[in-house]
């Protein structure tokens, strides 16, 4: 039985109780307390079902590395899975629920999987699930998904926020541990700036529970003493609860802090994500301690032995009553000898070693506890919890010589150095024969950008087990003068590598033997994995799934490849270790987001005519990362009906249009007529000021990448215009020639977009509209179509362009953005008279194809050149070159069988699929239907009553009036007549008004 | 003339840091040779401070001039100076390869301000706001969370931010959740 005991429990606050809930069981615990702690106090010690044989499960550690006790907490929108209860500090009213199992903890269905182990050996489902093919997708995939998984997926959208927050510092110190706090003071001592970062909420790491005396006092004394020194230092900054998660490149660092997870409350960020960069990173992440692999060694009750020790040191909870100790290493000891001052009882220490003798061994002995040396557990008794231990000889088959009645086992397989960090940007490991176990290669640290190691792992991630040794390894980097802290030296007996107990155990035996708890994967899995020629432990990772899922194989990657290494007569440095990767562990991805979300999930481009476009029936479309009004409905009106409106309306009487998104980017310099004229197809240079000229933009594959409208401003000065998608990029295209290759040239650009908004008055009623707002001459005679001239309207400051992307008169203006929506009031208020309407983007989309004008994005997808759309009318033939007139004269470019522009009329008059491919006879080589061209712009045209499209289509202008079959997404085909693409106003007396 | 209305104008949010959208402001972009006696002395008369040193900021009286890059500066003046500083470089600079433009539209400004003011950018910006990698004349460009943006000091723990227009709101709203009470970092 788990419980509290009468006395100790240096975290927690016996005054302050909480009350928390386990699978809807009220229970208590103490402030301090982890979730595990409390739950072990509480007597819980079930705490989830193995993933694969929906075994039972106890907590088998007190930190990080956990396994087994993950939890479902909370509920609603703060439902998390996968929770470790080991690192879940305890609050009041937390919620927490146990996973993996159905329909209850105690009584598991899946537990019949246990029964069937033998029938699912590593790579079962790889081998049972083959065939037949399809039956992977709908059958088996699905099944697997449901009798497998962890936790929960969270059902509702996230109540907390969270942020994140660069720092820059010139040491970064990972882990507050006595190596950790030994190396912030030596970094603090250089003068730089230091930051010291501790995963839990405590300082000192194991020292409080695990060392003696350091500089002459407590080691909890001592780590008191540090931090306040620390404290003290201008230059050094401290966090605890910030894991250290991955390092990066260039000395990028992320860490993890949790800021009210342990105090849930509305309002306030609940974790920061740290982006740190330092110039040197400091590894103290101390180091965890190994299983042992012997049969039932994952029975509740069976514990790491420093664990064991934690809870009782820590929390004041006892494992059990009566602990043995099983051990190859002199550390478990200390377990023996807490358990037994803690008054409780520990029948035995088994130590799998010889005649091991150290300082520990001997005291452990003094306090009378009984030492088994050279002997094992063969296996554990009990199902659902410890009853007990059969002993064996190591060095046997597993013949048991006696039996122990306990109900708890605390075991020590060695210690290994926590290298995630270290590793994770391209730190190399050493295989430490002494101290069984990988540690970073000092030699191959990970390098910065100027070849120099910018990691460097101190303590026991070093490989420093001790205190005396980690004090002094983590001292090393103190610059002189700094006086270094003292410990005690310990005489301690060498570890010795046991990967398996006993060593001679037959198959029943290694078929219980855990190596990966939460994937369940034992002994015999890996060593079917080598037999069957899994030689890499990369693939045995993936075969067995070893050291997957979200422990990420912290207790059992070392012990699973020395197995490994054992079943293929390779040394373990030979067997490699799978790779470290961030996070260290599973950090929420509210973090990653951080201020990513709701209303600032993107930036949202607003227009300054949006406010008014929200307040007048904008049916929005993104477009980008800005908002425009798809159309405006009016009350009880259907998207398609306003849209019908406001293509009639402008066609009739007057529309308006917010055009502030087309891009505006000016072009200044002597050079500027040069620099045009080869940025388009057609001649800029010859443009007359306060003229305006269509331009077509290709990239140098003589693809069409933008169109627009260029306005001559003065001898020096031009004006060009890009589609909404293309502001940004074609300036940072002129840019880019302007700056690499043509840096000689003497032309200036700046992209003025958003200091216009721009403003279309569109239809034939659109000049009375000015006139009546009045203040500069828009007369035919005075702004003829193609020209632009600078004045007032209603007092306020324009640029009327007199270009048209309708058919229709038509005026766009430009006018200051902090007077754009003023304009944009007087405009509306004077259109009244003549019905004046705002129209969207799909009444823009409808106006154009009615006249036949492409749309970059619709016409083009990057592979279509302006002779494709039958432009060539501008494209210039004079001209010397442009980017793209080489490109346009390769023979695919000039190809008569390419796909060419035509207009498309359904014989039906309904309106073409969009993407619809013309399909011509037979098929190709992949057995699909031939095709001949294809759908680029449809719609259905109101103002001519039936269905228009663009399309292009082989040797299309050649073959006016010639009948296509379209096909549909249903599996029929529509015809369709090649027509002219102009369908409204062919000879264009609408807009030359 | 219509009173000319910045995008978000009297926005304001009062955190452990306080939020303000500020009024129209004029900015005139200056395009040419830095190391041109012309362009210094076009500069220099028109609005009467030099051209500031990689980086830098410079305050005259109700002006000042921001480096943008090796060709570009930012002059920031009244929104009602505008025609005449644009008018005074232009002249200046008509013998010379340069661009004057106006652009005070295409921008919004806030002023961030408050003890923890750093902590506010810190949460937003890659970039180091620690007092010694932006002091006062420092001009960074760099970005706020998903947007480009400048910041520079304007006070003993004043800051101002400078965005595009069409992504005011964006950038109020980062700001503001940067500055929730209670959300201090306890850093600078």
């Amino acid at each position: 039985m788990t419980t509290r005991l009468a006395e100790g429990g240096r975290l927690i606050n016996r005054g302050r109780a909480l009350e928390f809930t386990f699978n809807g069981k009220t229970m208590t615990g103490y402030d301090g307390d982890t979730l595990a702690s409390a739950l072990l106090a509480n007597g819980q010690y079930l705490m989830g079902r193995s993933f694969k044989y929906h075994r039972p499960r106890s907590v088998v550690a007190s930190g990080p590395e956990e396994p087994n006790a993950l939890m479902n907490l909370g509920s609603g929108a703060r439902f998390e899975p996968n929770q470790r209860a080991t690192t879940t500090e305890l609050f009041e009213g937390l919620q927490a629920q146990s996973q993996n199992h159905w329909p209850s903890l105690e009584m598991d269905v899946g537990v019949v999987n246990n029964y069937a182990a033998r029938f699912l050996p590593a790579g079962f489902y790889y081998k049972t699930f083959i065939h037949p093919r399809s039956a992977w997708k709908h059958l088996f995939e699905p099944f697997i998904r449901k009798s497998a998984g962890l936790g929960k997926a969270p059902k509702d959208r996230d109540a907390d926020i969270y942020e994140h927050f660069y720092a820059h510092v010139d040491v970064l110190v990972i882990g507050g541990g006595i190596a950790g706090l030994t190396a912030a003071r030596a970094a603090a001592a250089g003068g730089g700036e230091v930051m010291l970062i501790e995963q839990s909420a405590h300082w000192g790491g194991r020292a409080p529970v695990d060392a003696d005396e350091i500089d002459g006092v407590s080691a909890d004394l001592w780590v008191k003493n540090s931090i306040e020194a620390l404290e003290e230092e201008e230059n050094v900054r401290l966090r605890t609860r910030c894991m250290g998660a991955g390092v990066y490149d260039h000395g990028y660092v992320l860490a993890y802090e949790r800021l009210t997870e342990h105090a849930p409350q509305d309002g306030l960020p609940r974790h920061r994500l740290w982006r740190i960069r330092a110039k040197q990173v400091v590894v103290a992440t101390g180091a965890i301690e190994r299983p042992l692999s012997f049969a039932g060694n994952d029975v509740p009750g069976v514990m790491l032995a420093g664990a064991v020790r934690d809870y009782a040191v820590n929390w004041g909870v006892s494992l059990g009553q009566r602990t043995v100790v099983v051990t190859n290493n002199d550390d478990a000891y200390r377990t023996a000898i807490a358990l037994t001052e803690a008054g409780l009882e520990v029948p035995a220490v088994l130590d799998a070693r010889i005649a091991p003798e150290g300082m520990l061994i001997a005291k452990a002995r003094a306090l009378g506890i009984r030492v088994e040396t050279g002997r094992g557990v063969a296996k554990v008794l009990g199902r659902a919890r410890v009853t007990g231990v059969a002993v064996c000889e190591q060095a046997s088959d597993g013949t048991v010589v006696e039996e122990i009645q306990c109900d708890a086992v605390a075991m020590s397989g060695g210690w290994s150095p926590v290298v995630h960090l270290w590793s994770h940007c391209g730190g190399k490991l050493i295989w430490d024969e002494a101290g069984a176990c990988f540690r970073p290669d000092p030699e191959k640290a990970p390098t910065g950008a100027s070849g120099e190691a910018f990691v460097t792992a101190v303590g026991a991630a070093n490989g420093a087990l001790g205190t005396a040794e980690v004090l002094a390894d983590a001292h090393r980097i103190a610059p002189d003068g700094v006086k270094a802290p003292v410990a005690a030296p310990e005489e301690a007996a060498p570890v010795s590598p046991v990967w398996m107990m006993p060593r001679g155990a037959g198959h029943k035996l290694r078929s219980k033997m855990w190596l990966d708890y939460q994937n369940d994967v034992k002994v015999s899995d890996v060593q079917l994995a080598a037999r069957e020629g899994f030689e890499s432990v990369e693939h045995t990772k993936r075969y067995t799934t070893l050291g997957m899922a979200t422990d990420q194989g912290k207790l059992s990657n070392i012990n699973g490849l020395a197995v490994l290494s054992d079943a293929l007569g390779a040394a373990i440095p030979q067997v490699g270790t799978t790779t470290f990767r961030p996070p260290y562990t599973p950090i929420s991805f509210g973090s990653i987001a951080g201020a990513a979300r709701a209303e600032t999930f993107q930036p949202l481009r607003r227009t300054p005519l949006h406010g008014w476009h929200e307040a007048n029936g904008a049916h929005w479309e993104p477009v980008g990362q800005w908002r425009r009004p798809y159309c405006y409905l009016q009350k009880g009106e259907s998207v398609e009906a306003a849209v019908e409106r406001e293509v009639k309306n402008t066609r009739e009487a007057v529309g308006l249009l917010d055009a502030s998104t087309l891009g505006t980017i000016l072009a200044k310099g002597p050079d500027a007529g040069r620099f045009l004229d080869m940025l388009y197809t057609n001649m800029m240079s010859t443009l007359q000021p306060g003229r305006c000229r269509y331009g077509l933009m290709c990239n140098e594959n003589g693809f069409l990448m933008d169109d627009g409208v260029v306005a001559r401003i003065d001898e020096d000065t031009f004006l060009c215009h890009t589609t909404t998608g293309g502001a940004e990029h074609i300036h940072a295209h002129m840019e880019e020639w302007l700056q690499t290759e043509w840096w000689d040239w003497m032309v200036y650009t700046a992209n003025l977009t958003e200091q216009y908004a721009q403003i279309g008055v569109v239809g034939p009623k659109a000049r009375e509209v000015l006139e009546l707002v009045g203040g500069m001459d828009v007369s035919k005679e005075a702004m003829p179509f193609m020209t632009w001239a600078d004045g007032e309207l209603g007092g306020i400051n324009v640029r009327v362009y007199r270009i048209s992307f309708s058919g229709e008169l038509s005026y766009e203006i430009a006018v200051k953005a902090n007077h754009g929506r003023a304009l944009w009031d007087l405009i509306a208020e004077a259109g009244r008279e003549f019905g004046a309407m705002p129209y969207g983007t799909e009444a823009l989309h409808v106006l154009r194809a009615e006249k036949g004008f492409i749309m970059i994005g619709d016409e083009t997808d990057g592979t279509v050149i302006p002779q494709d759309l039958g432009l060539d009318w501008a494209i210039s033939k004079k001209k010397e070159d442009y980017l793209g007139k080489r490109a346009q004269a390769r023979a695919h470019m000039t190809d008569p069988e390419r796909w060419k522009l035509v207009g498309l009329k359904t014989l039906d008059g309904s309106v073409l699929p969009d993407g619809s491919y013309a399909i011509a006879e037979g098929q190709n080589a992949n057995g699909q239907r031939n095709v001949q061209g294809r759908v680029t712009s449809t719609y259905h045209s109101p103002t001519l009553g039936h269905g228009i499209a663009m399309g292009l289509v082989r040797h299309g202008p050649d073959r006016m009036g010639e009948v296509l079959q379209f096909n549909r997404t249903d599996g029929g085909t529509v015809e369709a007549r090649i027509v002219s693409p102009v369908f409204y106003d062919p000879e264009g007396e609408k807009q030359n008004v | 003339m219509s009173e000319p209305v910045s995008a978000l104008a009297g926005a304001r949010f009062d955190g452990f840091a306080k939020v303000e959208a500020l009024p129209p402001r004029g900015m005139v972009t200056v395009r040419g040779d830095f190391e041109s006696a012309a362009l210094q002395a076009a500069v220099r008369s028109a609005v009467g401070i030099d051209v500031p040193e990689t980086g830098r900021v410079l305050f005259g009286v109700g002006t000042a001039i921001a480096w943008l890059s090796p060709d570009e500066l930012m002059v920031f003046c009244a929104y009602d100076a505008v025609p005449e500083i644009v008018v005074g470089l232009q002249n200046a600079l008509a013998d010379t390869h340069a661009l004057v433009v106006d652009v005070s539209d295409a921008r919004a400004l806030f002023r961030v301000s408050g003890l923890d003011v750093r902590e506010v950018l810190a949460k937003l910006t890659p970039a180091d706001v620690s007092p010694n990698a932006l002091g006062p004349g420092v001009l960074r460009r760099t970005r706020l969370a998903q947007v480009p943006a400048g910041i520079w000091m304007t006070g003993e723990s004043a800051f101002e931010v400078m965005c595009f227009r069409s992504v005011a709101q964006y950038v109020f709203d980062i700001l503001k959740g940067a500055a929730i009470p209670g959300s201090e970092v306890g850093y600078f």
